[in-house]
């Protein structure tokens, strides 16, 4: 929390992957804790044991006792010991991060989209926010996130996660809150003069309350509407088919692209995602569809960063809707992946799972707490 | 020989060999470049130096104070390039080993003498470079540069400060190149491969990773600059570059270069712990093996850096394998320095107590990097002051406490000169213990989750930082002590004999300072190194 204390020893514990790392950090805290007292006190008993005592004369060289069986036999165990012990360390971190950088398949989304040095978030639903990110409690978020400049990194210490936010393509970060607060955005990836400014809170609410301030803000409609004004602003709709199932020949029909395989000119498949839509907007003969002409102009320059996820929003929208394919996630999604099952529930134990690829998902209805 | 020395009283040595500034700035003398090196690596650790503390007295308070953010990323970015190009890359090799290896293994000099004095000008041309980078405004990247801020967003130096790296390579290629073809080219008669000191393995393995690694650095720093000054696109996606690549091709070198910086320390610690355990180190093949083993595996790791950055998820696991076996040849050392003092005759001079120090901190910055190396932990912990503890230990508590050890034990070699023991061994305890109160609070910081590279931090943070604050001005002082005296003894010291510690290589068979030519007759090794029944049979027991 962020009450206004000087003094600290661990953070906050607010997400269903902050207790996983902890008990990691334990293990590797009390491997590292043993192994540096064992060096300490050897070191420091054969300083004091073996001292060189100058009323005895010069100091005694030693007969090589030492290298026989014995000393390869030491050898083998403080080389096998340390390995075994450090590939523990791999697995478990790499089952963790692997947790991490697979969001599950209903999770809420969000994007974030970072600039020096500020944080725009724009919920699907519409509401958009500056340097604070509102969410409910114990759903799975996925944020989409990119950049307008330099390389930031989303970090909350809360949610023991953070991913780097790259310029010219996305990328995934997700977690789950699980404890009602206010907790730190740190820009983690040092981007310039006001790095350290480049900060902002983090919001976790009860659904009910989550969904009163949703239902508060944005009256411009939801993401996927406001990309649908681009979409019909830039002229997409042209050439593009997109609101009937129909094809006039000239591009690429847009229903149910996303998520889906596209066969391409050159004979390679590519699968159609967030940075798939992006490109092809901003560098249209980088990929040309088999069957169609490199004849699209680029649209570089015309569309900002924020412009361009309303447009993929849109596109999304189009359908399939989730589920149908596996979306956006870079890699096979796991479900089972809570440590604690019971945490999927939602806390009420009233509000249904929201399609997620309404453009406008109806607020649950339900009482306040 | 050497008896006959004793009692020599004002021979001709290599320092007052030749007389006159020019002598010294046209010398072929691997000594007297040595000592060249010495004072400029020193002038610019003392610029490093003065950058950190401004960063530790800016952060004791959460608020910017002292400078504002754009100042306060300049000071933290010209610390870490002094630190890193300037200091740490060149301090042990340059200096120890330029001084050492020859006398080490029996040779005149090294290979290519005049390669090494131009290795040295080459290394002031980079310096001077960075000191107009610093004079004129200063760069604000830090010091990976990381693109695409350092090529289209930072205001600073940037192609200056790319140049001076890049011009500072080529004194570390020259001297890794110097390093192997010597050890290869110059071994006196009986000195074979496994009778060279571990010093000499450390340096060989040292060479071979500055050959191969920083014209890696050259090209990626050269490729930046190219970016920035002509906006050719490689890493800046708005030229149609990617940004990743540069971590990737900056981390292939800089990681083994972390490496470079550590490597000679290891040498360093092998020395001191087997001459003042009077002791042949346990396991010598072993630690002579692994500093090759790190040499190799050292360049297979750089991946680690990228966990967060969007690398591939499956990149990132072999990364992080091997990630954690490159730990194990380190671990192996500190095992088998521990076991050389078992049964040994220990002797706590000043050298040995920054051997044990080095042990301590060198064995928890290597353990906190297996934190990093696992890479679910690595998400929470990279990119905060975890990280900076971790390297500050292995960096400063190893690098540099390593370097520290050396200087202390090859001092009266180099000067003939002896050292006030009490005032040493004094500030060696002073750095130790804030070393410790400066870089332990770091990692609880990172564990809370405060970044690295933070002007300004939350006023939960301050406590910590303020311990912190407080360990850095221990470590200031601790560090004018031994300027203090060590210059003192150049003019007071008593005079060293050519073997004050009772060591067994060969650089202490020669006089304190070594004549110019190293050894009147070239010697003839007859033994294996660390041999101390024939050192006491030769020399009498005399020592000690």
């Amino acid at each position: 929390m962020m009450e206004a204390k000087n003094f600290q020893l661990f953070p906050e514990t607010a997400s269903s992957i902050a207790n996983q790392v902890d008990a990691l950090y334990v293990f590797l805290v009390l491997v590292s804790a043993f192994f540096s007292l064992l060096i300490a006190f050897v070191v420091v008993f054969f300083a004091i044991k073996y001292r060189h005592r100058p009323e005895n004369g010069p100091p005694i060289a030693h007969a090589e006792e030492e290298h026989g069986v014995g000393g390869m036999i030491l050898e083998i165990v403080w080389s096998v010991i340390p390995l075994l012990l450090s590939l523990v360390m791999f697995g478990w971190g790499a089952a963790i991060f692997f947790t991490e950088s697979r969001p599950p398949a209903d999770s809420m989304e969000i994007y974030v989209t970072g600039k020096q040095w500020m944080w725009k978030i724009q919920h699907m639903e519409g509401a958009r926010e500056i340097n604070e990110l509102h969410v409910p409690i114990d759903r799975d978020i996925k944020l989409t996130m990119t950049s307008e400049d330099v390389i930031h990194d989303f970090y909350v210490p809360a949610f023991r996660t953070k991913a780097d936010v790259v310029p010219g393509k996305y990328v995934v970060e997700w977690f789950k809150p699980t404890k009602i607060g206010a907790y730190h955005i740190f820009c983690a990836e040092y981007c310039g003069t006001k790095h350290s400014g480049m900060i902002g809170t983090v919001y976790v609410m009860s659904q009910a309350d989550f969904d009163k301030w949703l239902g508060a803000g944005g009256g411009e409609g939801s993401m996927a509407e406001q990309g649908q004004s681009l979409f019909n602003q830039l002229g997409c709709g042209n050439c593009h088919p997109s609101l009937v199932n129909d094809n006039n020949g000239r591009c690429p029909n847009l229903n149910n692209l996303f998520g889906s395989q596209v066969d391409l000119k050159d004979g390679s498949r590519v699968r159609a995602d967030e940075s798939y839509i992006r490109e092809s907007i901003l560098y249209p003969q980088a990929k040309i569809v088999a069957g169609y002409d490199d004849i699209m102009p680029t649209f570089k320059g015309l569309i900002t960063e924020d412009g361009m996820l309303k447009l993929i929003e849109y596109v999304k929208s189009l359908g399939p809707p989730a589920g149908v394919v596996d979306r956006a996630t870079p890699l096979p999604v796991e479900t089972s992946t809570s440590p604690n099952p019971s945490t999927h529930m939602l806390p009420q134990g009233k509000t249904a799972p929201q399609p997620k690829t309404a453009p406008r998902p109806a607020p649950a209805p339900q009482g306040n707490q | 020989m050497i008896t006959a020395t004793q009692t020599a009283v004002k021979e001709k040595n290599y320092i007052n060999a030749e007389d006159g500034l020019m002598s010294w700035l046209l010398t072929e003398d691997h000594k007297r470049i040595a000592l060249l090196y010495l004072i400029v690596v020193t002038g610019f650790f003392a610029i490093g130096g003065l950058f950190a503390a401004l960063i530790r007295i800016e952060l004791a308070t959460p608020a910017g104070d002292l400078f504002d953010s754009n100042t306060y990323n300049k000071v933290f970015t010209m610390h870490g390039v002094i630190m890193v190009f300037f200091f740490l890359i060149p301090s042990i090799p340059a200096i120890l080993g330029n001084f050492l290896l020859p006398l080490m293994i029996g040779a005149k000099d090294l290979a290519f003498p005049r390669i090494n004095l131009l290795s040295w000008y080459v290394y002031m041309v980079g310096g001077v470079m960075i000191l107009y980078v610093l004079f004129s405004g200063g760069v604000d990247t830090g010091w990976t540069f990381y693109t695409p801020f350092s090529t289209s967003y930072s205001n600073g130096y940037v192609i200056a400060a790319g140049l001076a790296i890049f011009v500072n390579g080529f004194s570390s290629i020259l001297t890794g190149l110097n390093f192997v073809v010597t050890v290869h080219r110059m071994r006196a008669p009986g000195m074979t491969w496994f009778r060279l000191p571990l010093f000499v393995w450390a340096h060989y393995a040292t060479g071979a990773i500055m050959i191969l690694g920083t014209p890696v650095i050259a090209v990626t720093l050269f490729l930046l600059v190219l970016e920035r000054g002509l906006h050719i696109g490689f890493f800046d996606p708005a030229y149609g570059g990617d940004p990743i690549l540069f971590q990737h091709m900056f981390w292939f070198y800089s990681h083994p270069a972390v490496y470079i910086m550590i490597l000679p320390s290891m040498g360093v610690i092998s020395e001191v712990i087997s001459t003042f355990s009077s002791k042949k180190p346990f396991g010598y093949t072993f630690i002579a093996f692994s500093s090759i083993a790190i040499a190799v595996f050292g360049f297979l790791v750089w991946g680690h850096h990228l966990f967060v950055s969007s690398q591939s998820a499956y990149a990132g696991m072999v990364f992080s394998v091997l990630s954690m076996i490159v730990a194990i040849p380190s671990a192996i050392k500190v095992f088998n320095w521990t076991s050389t003092m078992y049964k040994g005759s220990v002797r706590l001079t000043t050298p040995m107590l920054y051997a044990i120090g080095f042990m301590g901190l060198f064995t928890i910055g290597g353990l906190t990097g297996l934190f990093l190396a696992s890479m679910g932990m690595d998400v929470h912990l990279t990119d905060t002051y975890f990280v900076i503890a971790h390297f500050h230990y292995v960096m400063v508590g190893g690098a540099i406490l390593g370097y520290l050890a050396g200087i202390h034990f090859w001092w009266p070699k180099m000067f003939g000169k002896m050292y006030d023991e009490n005032w040493s061994r004094l500030s060696a305890v002073i750095i130790f213990v804030g070393f410790n109160l400066t870089f332990f609070p770091q990692f609880l910081l990172g564990y809370m989750g405060m970044p690295r590279r933070y002007h300004v931090y939350p006023p939960e943070f301050q406590v910590l930082n303020v311990l912190s604050s407080a360990g850095a001005s221990l470590v200031g002082l601790g560090f004018l002590i031994p300027l203090t005296y060590l210059l003192w003894s150049l003019k007071y010291g008593p005079d060293a004999p050519p073997n004050p510690w009772g060591a067994t290589g060969l650089e202490w068979q020669t006089t304190s300072p070594p004549p110019k030519h190293n050894f009147e007759i070239t010697p003839v090794v007859t033994h294996e190194a660390y041999d101390y029944d024939a050192l006491y049979k030769r020399e009498g027991g005399h020592v000690g």
